[in-house]
């Protein structure tokens, strides 16, 4: 059960990042991008996850994807036009990226290891996160909150209009 | 089998970095690379919710936690010098922005 | 007993007047430079005085100059026996010449600091003879070398001055290089550079060791004392001031390299080979220096030759262990080749300028006075008995029979010639009819005083100073019996050359020239100096100077150094242009490029078994 749970979801995460990236419209990414967030957020339940899950629906996918979505309307960005291309990224790129791939699932594979099922992991509520917040780290709490502050302060700067 | 080995998830997340890094490397449009590295981001979540779950450790959530809020702030900073640019360039091509050429 | 005070008498007269002699007027300046130096020779006399009668060293240790590992030098002075007649001759014969140069140098320029140089060589001068140990002596003899310099060349906007400053600084340079080395044998062999423990310590020194550091000595000596091969710098030096001429380059400085030689007599005794060739060296240069003085027309230049002769002469008397005798020849010359040169000053003030003898003549009407001291040193030098020269020669000649005859035969043949060209320049100057346009005047009493006094001293010098019997205590005995017959035969040659000179230059005048038209390719060598410093420039001078230029400038300093320099700036600006086309501003090849250097890392990460 389990397993076939994580099948149909990894695919679907699969097709739709692989989306994200032919689609030459950007609205039609943006969408293929909210698909793999969704999946995504699935397959953190599974690994006992849950309020992570929850936060990836609500903040990542509901927050920062329609950010994205707005932006790209007010830009009014059509279709990716076929123009010059980088050398560089073609030739020494795709190579790379390949290699790559393969390094990190070669390395990543060869680990005897348990399972993952649901109730593998129970550490992951509310209340267990929000203990470790507010304790352990604590500091990068706070820190990150004051990121914020910073990112509100920048893009008001930057997005607002010059007098 | 009732189980899914964890080598799987750490797979997919490597699969899907490849993606959104194939999609930095190859895209013109500067909104889909920003969204290319959004997918990249969500891939190292998978592998730290992996982690957390191998070790038992909801430090790896938290990790996980704070990639999130980091990207929503650098997405809304990001999306604003992107408009910066566009109002300055009418331009959403990567490959015109160059001037810090040599 | 405070013997610091002979030399730091004339070193606060250079330093007064070096500072302020600008500012005073002459009578200040002279009163300060004789001053110093009638000082020093007081406290000369005074110091001897107590000291006598000097059996023994009178050593006074000042500070510890240098304090290195095992050496050790300290400022130290000595008097004994040697140091006392070099005393008085450099304090009292400077005196005397000091005196002199108020009124030579009263229409020159740069007053002041002609007596200030003056008084700086007194200094150094008389720390050389004082000096206790070998480095000392250098300190000394580095800076007579330093002063001559600055004398030769006091006329500096005339290039021929300053040329000839030039080239006597170098050329005593090769010979203090050879100084240099035997200071180094010896503080290897002795452990101290002291002459009192090289003294002691001379006899059991291995043979060789000793051979050497004699013949890097003389080298030294060859360079101070202008013997052959280092002797062209003496006549060039006549383009300085003739009371320079008079004091530094006959009577004083030259005589350094006799002094230090006779001071190191405890190594030469022991060292025979290293005598000889001192002797050898003595007597080719003396006859050398003889001929090429026959022909000179310069009246400077004939008597600057002549020091270089009679230089040789106090070698050889060095050279065949008659070291008295040697010193002995060193007093009297210094008084008659002074007067002589002095004289030659009167003469060429006299004359307004003017130096060559051809322009001369009838003058013993016009200048008498200067003509009878001239006499009297004219007749010292030729060894006419029983003046001061007769004795002195004698002392030497019948010391070098006893070594070995040849050298006293070439010696007397020498003296002949001396004879000769020195009464060929009485006799061109005074005698016959005037050949010039000047007007002739006598020179003021300022300056015949002191030649008054020389002249007095050159006739009655060699036997008022006894100075073998003086020395006799402090240099080993040396037999030289008194041969009435070789004394007849050196004496006769002296007078052989006046009469020849009478008969060529007085009674009639055109042989003179007859003769040498006769022997004219012997006469064109001869008066060409043989040509020496043209062979010196071709061989030496030339090939360094180009090969400095070639080679060590071009070559390595612009080439190489500055090359080296130059082309690593070069180099590095080359690989930031190159370094500069990675960055394309092209985002995406920047991606890529991390991408790639991510893998690296992987794949480094992976070998080194860090994945795991």
């Amino acid at each position: 059960m389990d397993v076939i749970l994580f099948l149909i979801f990894a695919a679907i995460s699969l097709v739709c990042a692989v989306n994200v990236v032919i689609q030459p419209h950007p609205i039609s990414s943006a969408i293929s991008l909210i698909g793999v967030m969704g999946s995504l957020a699935v397959l953190y339940l599974l690994l006992g996850a849950e309020f992570i899950a929850a936060a990836q629906v609500i903040v990542y996918a509901g927050a920062v994807m329609v950010l994205f979505l707005f932006v790209i309307m007010l830009l009014n960005a059509g279709r990716e036009t076929a123009q010059s291309k980088s050398e560089t990224a073609h030739l020494l790129g795709v190579p790379a990226l390949l290699v790559f791939a393969l390094l990190l699932a070669y390395f990543l594979r060869q680990r005897p290891e348990e399972g993952v099922h649901f109730g593998g992991f129970t550490g992951g509520s509310a209340e267990a996160v929000g203990r470790a917040l507010f304790t352990a780290y604590l500091l990068p709490f706070e820190v990150v909150s004051v990121l914020i502050l910073i990112a509100i302060v920048g893009a008001i700067v930057l997005a607002r209009k010059e007098i | 089998m009732q189980q899914v080995p964890q080598s799987w998830f750490l797979v997919l997340s490597a699969l899907l970095f490849a993606l959104g890094v194939a999609g930095f490397l190859f895209r013109r449009n500067i909104v889909t690379v920003f969204m290319s590295i959004e997918l990249m981001l969500n891939a190292v979540n998978l592998s730290f919710i992996t982690f957390a779950y191998q070790h038992k450790d909801v430090g790896g959530q938290l990790s996980a936690f704070f990639v999130m809020v980091v990207a929503a702030a650098e997405a809304a900073v990001g999306l604003a010098i992107i408009l910066t640019v566009f109002k300055n360039r009418e331009t959403l091509n990567i490959d015109d922005i160059s001037s810090m050429k040599n | 007993m405070l013997l610091w005070l002979i030399p730091v008498f004339p070193l606060a007269g250079f330093a007064i007047n070096g500072l302020f002699g600008r500012r005073f007027p002459k009578a200040a300046v002279n009163a300060i430079a004789i001053g110093s130096v009638l000082l020093s020779f007081l406290w000369v006399l005074k110091t001897l005085a107590a000291a006598a009668p000097l059996n023994a060293a009178v050593t006074e240790r000042y500070f510890t100059w240098i304090q290195s590992g095992s050496l050790s030098i300290g400022c130290d002075m000595t008097v004994d026996r040697l140091t006392a007649v070099m005393l008085l001759v450099v304090t009292g014969i400077g005196s005397l010449i000091h005196i002199y140069s108020i009124g030579y140098m009263a229409h020159e320029g740069g007053y002041y600091r002609f007596f200030a140089y003056m008084n700086l060589f007194m200094f150094f001068m008389l720390t050389l003879v004082l000096a206790a140990n070998y480095l000392l002596l250098f300190v000394g003899w580095e800076g007579v070398g330093l002063c001559s310099y600055l004398l030769i060349g006091f006329y500096f906007d005339k290039k021929f001055a300053t040329d000839a400053g030039n080239k006597a600084f170098i050329v005593n340079r090769i010979g203090d290089f050879g100084f240099s080395l035997g200071a180094f044998l010896i503080f290897k062999q002795f452990g101290s550079l002291d002459i009192a423990v090289m003294s002691a310590h001379a006899a059991g020194a291995p043979t060789g060791m000793l051979t050497a550091i004699g013949l890097l000595l003389l080298l030294g000596a060859c360079g101070k004392s202008a013997q052959i091969p280092l002797y062209v710098w003496l006549p060039d030096a006549m383009a300085g001031p003739t009371p320079v001429s008079a004091l530094i380059h006959a009577a004083t400085m030259v005589t350094a390299g006799v002094y230090m030689t006779a001071r190191s007599w405890p190594i030469y005794v022991h060292a025979p080979d290293a005598m000889q060739m001192i002797a050898i060296i003595g007597t080719a240069t003396a006859f050398f220096a003889a001929t090429i003085g026959l022909a000179q027309n310069d009246i400077k230049k004939v008597f600057a030759y002549s020091t270089v002769s009679q230089l040789g002469y106090m070698f050889v008397g060095v050279g065949v262990g008659a070291f008295s005798a040697g010193i002995y020849h060193l007093m009297t010359h210094a008084f008659f080749k002074a007067l002589l040169f002095l004289g030659s000053g009167s003469v060429i003030h006299a004359l307004s300028g003017e130096q060559d003898m051809r322009h001369m003549g009838g003058l013993r009407g016009k200048i008498p006075w200067t003509f009878w001291v001239m006499m009297c040193a004219a007749v010292a030098i030729a060894g006419v008995p029983p003046f001061a020269g007769f004795w002195s020669k004698d002392a030497i000649l019948l010391a070098a029979y006893a070594h070995a005859p040849w050298m006293y035969w070439a010696g007397t043949f020498t003296a002949g010639l001396t004879a000769f060209y020195v009464f060929r320049a009485i006799f061109m100057t005074f005698f016959g009819e005037y050949r010039g346009h000047h007007h002739p005047h006598e020179s003021p009493a300022v300056m015949m005083a002191p030649l008054v006094v020389l002249a007095a001293l050159s006739l009655a010098g060699g036997v008022l100073f006894k100075v073998p019997d003086y020395l006799s205590a402090f240099f080993p005995a040396r037999e030289a019996p008194e041969d009435m017959s070789l004394m007849a035969i050196s004496t006769a040659a002296g007078l052989i050359g006046i009469a020849l000179a009478y008969l060529m230059y007085v009674a009639k005048p055109a042989l003179a020239d007859s003769f040498a038209a006769s022997v004219k390719g012997l006469y064109w060598l001869v008066y060409n100096k043989y040509f020496v410093d043209e062979v010196y420039d071709a061989v030496v001078v030339n090939p360094v100077v180009e090969g400095s230029r070639a080679v060590l400038w071009k070559g390595i300093d612009a080439g190489l150094i500055d090359g080296t320099v130059n082309g690593t700036g070069a180099r590095a600006r080359d690989i930031g242009s190159f370094l500069r086309l990675w960055q394309s501003g092209n985002i995406r090849s920047y991606a890529t490029w991390v991408l790639f250097g991510g893998v690296l890392l992987i794949v480094a990460m992976g070998l080194a078994g860090g994945a795991r």
